[in-house]
């Protein structure tokens, strides 16, 4: 049952972008059409599930036994780094297409703040290790669901007329601050 | 041919401020500007790391070969967030509640990686420190703004001083949509000012 | 100027090197900072106790016992004493029936378990709303003021669910999970203490309900 509401919170009542502000940058960035929202989508649920894995492995078997809680920092973002390392070098092999869609979006992986984030919060909130990968799982369907949202509006948005000043970053932050604003609808339906 | 060190700082605060003009490092920015104390805050924090960072990788740009050079700036980067989060825990324990989570999220700050890749791996130490205090202070400025205004209009308070009754607060300007909102219309101002300029 | 070669021994060799360096430097750091982290740790707490306790002269740090709640979670306990007389306890509480998660208290009471006073310690409740637990129950208008109110003789719960109490309006979760974490304080004190609470002093329906079914 646990499982239901850690699903439930983390895509709806606490969405990681329009709620708690992490992966904001790929969400701003790589909005703008849906096919690269979706390609962006399913590499950050990639990474982020078995990032969260493997920096809890690490966390629980190595850091906390060895008292080195202080390498938490470091470890958790060289394993991040190198699991984008990985993408990379599979996606080059397996579908070279969605690599040049993504471009240059495919290394800021690592800095997107909704990784790193997620395998801090996990340990934060004490999830063992069952309860972290459905956590980590979610956050990245909420991701890739406020991204897909955000994407068709700005698609649409690219065909209306909008003052000089507004455009480009301006007028998606509030488009943003309005579907955050939609999202807090959503509280209280469960609570974590 | 000498350049003005003073310009590199000036460049940071303004020609290059990293929100108003490069736009990275939003996270941060959206999720601690509830109040002007805490932007600041994680604005000099930021300063510290990106000063430090800064001066190390120009240290040691020419003993890192071109195909590790990321993964080594991030754990210089990873190592002096760490500092900085334990001497916060240290000497400054309730900025380091109130900020939590978003210091060890200062090593995955567009901004640092950026400056590091783009300034410092490719400049004299002292001047990659200049530039560590330009682009900080243009943060912390960027991010004391936006926290001063989501205090005033959310709360009614400014550094803790009450301006006006709290019940004439618009409670969401401290709240998620308030955070998009806010940094929408400055941007806005901000892109104004510079056409007309 | 030249850069060291980009060879697979280069690379991992500068790798290891920095991390290496990188993780002594945070070693020795950490045992720098270990101390004044602890130190601020026990300030924070001994701060919190001073705000709901009339002056003092021990250390209730140092004095602390544990309190077990009705479901069996451990809360501290710090006395407070005057010149070698008991004035207080101040008791950290915490409910986790929060509208946001959890709720965490300061809360003092007298030796005979009147309400002194209280400071929260965390919470993550609505702005505005929730979040006006800070001073709502200490204000003395209608009935929401806790303070000086002995959970043993008074009804300690919200209005709404039959009790004496005032929530805050519009935030009637926040204002349950306040009241449980200081009807927990309470109960554990007062069975610590040899007085076994046998009247209803919870704040939460479903508790009120079994009750109900119970008589």
């Amino acid at each position: 049952m646990i499982y239901i509401t850690i699903f439930i919170a983390a895509v709806f009542v606490n969405n990681i972008v329009l709620s708690q502000f992490l992966g904001v940058c790929p969400f701003l960035g790589v909005s703008k059409k849906i096919s690269t929202a979706l390609g962006m989508s399913g590499a950050v649920a990639f990474v982020l599930t078995l990032a969260t894995i493997i920096t809890w492995l690490i966390f629980h078997y190595l850091l906390e036994p060895y008292e080195l809680t202080f390498l938490q920092t470091i470890s958790f973002i060289l394993v991040i780094a190198s699991l984008v390392q990985l993408v990379e070098i599979i996606l080059k092999k397996v579908s070279q297409p969605l690599y040049q869609a993504l471009g240059v979006f495919l290394p800021l992986i690592t800095t997107n703040c909704a990784i790193l984030g997620v395998a801090i919060l996990v340990i934060q909130k004490e999830f063992n290790l069952l309860e972290s990968v459905v956590y980590g799982f979610s956050t990245a369907i909420g991701f890739g669901l406020a991204l897909i949202l955000f994407a068709g509006i700005r698609e649409q948005l690219s065909h209306t007329k909008i003052p000089k000043g507004m455009q480009g970053m301006p007028v998606a932050l509030l488009v943003a601050g309005l579907l955050a604003m939609a999202f807090m609808g959503f509280s209280g339906i469960v609570k974590l | 041919m000498k350049k003005n060190k003073f310009s590199i700082v000036l460049n940071g605060l303004i020609a290059e401020n990293p929100i108003f003009v490069l736009m990275l490092g939003m996270c941060p920015t959206l999720a601690t500007t509830t109040s002007a104390v805490n932007g600041l805050g994680m604005g000099l924090a930021t300063t510290f790391v990106l000063i430090f960072s800064n001066l190390v990788i120009s240290l040691i740009k020419n003993l890192v070969p071109e195909n590790v050079r990321i993964p080594s700036y991030i754990v210089v980067i990873a190592t002096f967030v760490t500092i900085l989060d334990m001497l916060m825990q240290a000497y400054f324990p309730s900025l380091h509640e109130s900020l939590g989570l978003f210091i060890p999220l200062i090593v995955v700050n567009c901004i640092v990686l950026g400056r590091a890749e783009s300034f410092a791996s490719k400049n004299k130490v002292f001047d990659s420190a200049l530039d560590g205090i330009g682009i900080g202070l243009g943060f912390t400025f960027a991010l004391g703004l936006l926290g001063m205004i989501r205090e005033l209009l959310g709360a009614g308070t400014l550094f803790g001083f009450r301006i006006f009754p709290e019940d004439y607060g618009m409670l969401m300007f401290i709240l998620a949509p308030g955070a998009f909102i806010s940094l929408a219309y400055l941007i806005a101002i901000v892109n104004r000012i510079r056409k007309v300029s | 100027m030249k850069k060291l070669k980009s060879s697979f021994k280069n690379m991992v060799l500068v790798l290891a090197c920095i991390t290496i360096v990188a993780a002594l430097a945070l070693g020795w750091v950490n045992e720098l900072t270990s101390e004044p982290i602890r130190l601020a740790a026990i300030a924070k707490q001994e701060q919190a106790i001073r705000m709901v306790s009339p002056g003092f002269d021990n250390e209730p740090v140092q004095e602390q016992y544990e309190l077990t709640d009705y479901e069996g979670n451990i809360l501290t306990c710090f006395p407070i004493k005057k010149q070698g007389k008991l004035l207080g306890v101040a008791i950290e509480t915490f409910s986790m029936k929060g509208f946001n998660g959890e709720v965490r208290l300061m809360l003092g009471l007298k030796p005979d378990g009147i309400i002194n006073n209280y400071e929260v310690l965390k919470q993550t409740e609505t702005p505005g709303l929730g979040t006006q637990m800070t001073y709502w129950f200490k204000t003395d208008k209608n009935n929401q003021s806790i303070l000086n109110k002995d959970p043993g003789k008074e009804k300690v719960w919200v209005a709404k669910d039959g009790g004496d109490i005032d929530a805050i309006t519009a935030a009637t979760i926040t204002s349950r999970a306040f009241l449980d974490a200081v009807d927990r304080a309470y109960r554990a004190y007062m069975e610590h203490c040899g007085n076994v609470v046998d009247i209803v002093t919870t704040a939460t329906i479903e508790e009120k309900e079994a009750q109900n079914e119970e008589e």
